[in-house]
């Protein structure tokens, strides 16, 4: 599974929770979306081997 | 696994303050329902009333525009174009998707506001000739607010909406308790009714959602929007406030909810003095005709003197 976030990527063979996944990453749930080819999906779930896993920022300021 | 309230599919998001989880179809109709809500509950603007959006081509103003549309209202947008390049040329890529949205929906209009053509300088070049160049968030909040009120009134729309969501305005409420500005925590509300010194009526009507909320919105409906952020937002104190609460809001889910729901409460319970009833004296800018505290021209005309 290749993880995409910002300009960093991250590669996952084994299937991971989404919540696990952040965590490893060191990014906060409340400050992401996750989407999973091409469809956004809740932190409880699994991602699989073959997934393409892209990481949207929601924080937005100025 | 979390399942949609509504149809029982995988949850495409999760919002834990409100215990409520939807599969990507039916999000986006909750999302338009709570917003319908919220213009009723506070009386916003009514489906008789021309609404114009304030549009920065980012996910917040886009969506709204959006909800707006979807809800039958006769929403319009306003785009202002600060010149805003820092070799990322941020400008010119959110003007882009503003427009694109709107030429993708050919019943609504966007009005496009472009400074330096109007004024003759880009915000850039006003800070330097301010010697501001570090930060020029002030001289362009000063800038929008005044542009947003003119074209408003100028063009005859009952009201302006803004896109702010429920993390931008915690974040501007951590920010103004932190340093008790008593002045705008007197102030901050999601309704600023239009008053006889000429100012328009300016309204939220996403002040309820999280920010992850507008940003699903936007993904699920395939709104193209602005990713990239304003080159001067680096480093923002409301981006470190937005972080702080959300480690807060992490560790127990709903805490930033509450903060400023529960302000606006307290506030109505009469927390604060009402600032209707705060006695400033305003005149009126001898050259644009806005209200202004100060004696003759108001600020904005007085940063365009050379
Ligand atoms: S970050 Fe500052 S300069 Fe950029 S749009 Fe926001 S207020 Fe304006
Ligand atoms: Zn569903
Ligand atoms: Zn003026």
């Amino acid at each position: 599974m290749n993880v995409v976030y910002r300009e960093q990527s991250w590669q996952f063979d084994k299937p991971v929770k989404v919540t696990t996944l952040l965590r490893r990453i060191d990014v906060l749930p409340e400050s992401v979306l996750v989407v999973r080819n091409g469809q956004l999906v809740a932190e409880d779930q699994t991602l699989e081997p073959d997934d393409e896993v892209k990481i949207v920022d929601v924080i937005s300021g100025g | 696994m979390r399942q949609c309230r509504q149809c029982a599919a995988p949850a495409a998001i999760h919002m834990r303050q409100h215990r409520l989880a939807f599969c990507a179809a039916h999000f986006p109709a909750w999302v338009v329902k709570q917003t319908s809500r919220t213009i009723r509950s506070h009386r916003m603007f009514g489906h008789s009333e021309r609404v114009l959006v304030a549009v920065s081509g980012g996910k917040d103003s886009l969506a709204l525009w959006d909800v707006l549309l979807e809800l039958g209202y006769q929403a319009d947008g306003l785009y202002i174009d600060l010149g805003i390049d820092a070799g990322d040329a941020y400008s010119a890529t959110s003007r882009h998707k503003a427009a694109a949205f709107a030429a993708a929906r050919p019943d609504t209009r966007l009005i496009i506001v472009d400074i330096a053509a109007c004024y003759g300088e880009t915000l850039a070049e006003v800070a330097r000739r301010k010697r501001d160049i570090q930060r020029p968030c002030a001289i362009c909040g000063l800038i929008k607010r005044h542009e947003m009120n003119r074209v408003t009134l100028e063009e005859g729309y009952p009201v302006l909406a803004t896109g702010h969501n429920l993390d931008d305005e915690a974040a501007t409420l951590l920010g103004n308790v932190l340093y008790w500005q008593s002045g705008y925590l007197r102030r901050q509300w999601p309704v600023l009714p239009a008053d006889e010194t000429g100012l328009a009526r300016k309204v939220k009507p996403f002040h309820r959602f999280y920010e992850r909320e507008t940003a699903a919105y936007a993904l699920i409906r395939g709104i193209d929007y602005i990713h990239a952020e304003c080159p001067h937002a680096v480093g923002a104190s409301s981006i470190a406030h937005k972080q702080t609460l959300n480690q807060m809001e992490h560790a127990k889910p709903g805490t930033k909810m509450q903060f400023y729901i529960n302000f606006l409460r307290a506030k109505k319970e009469g927390l604060f003095v009402p600032f209707e009833d705060e006695q400033i004296t305003l005149n009126t800018c001898a050259q644009c005709g806005q209200s202004t505290t100060a004696e003759a021209r108001c600020t904005f005309c007085r940063l365009w003197e050379v």
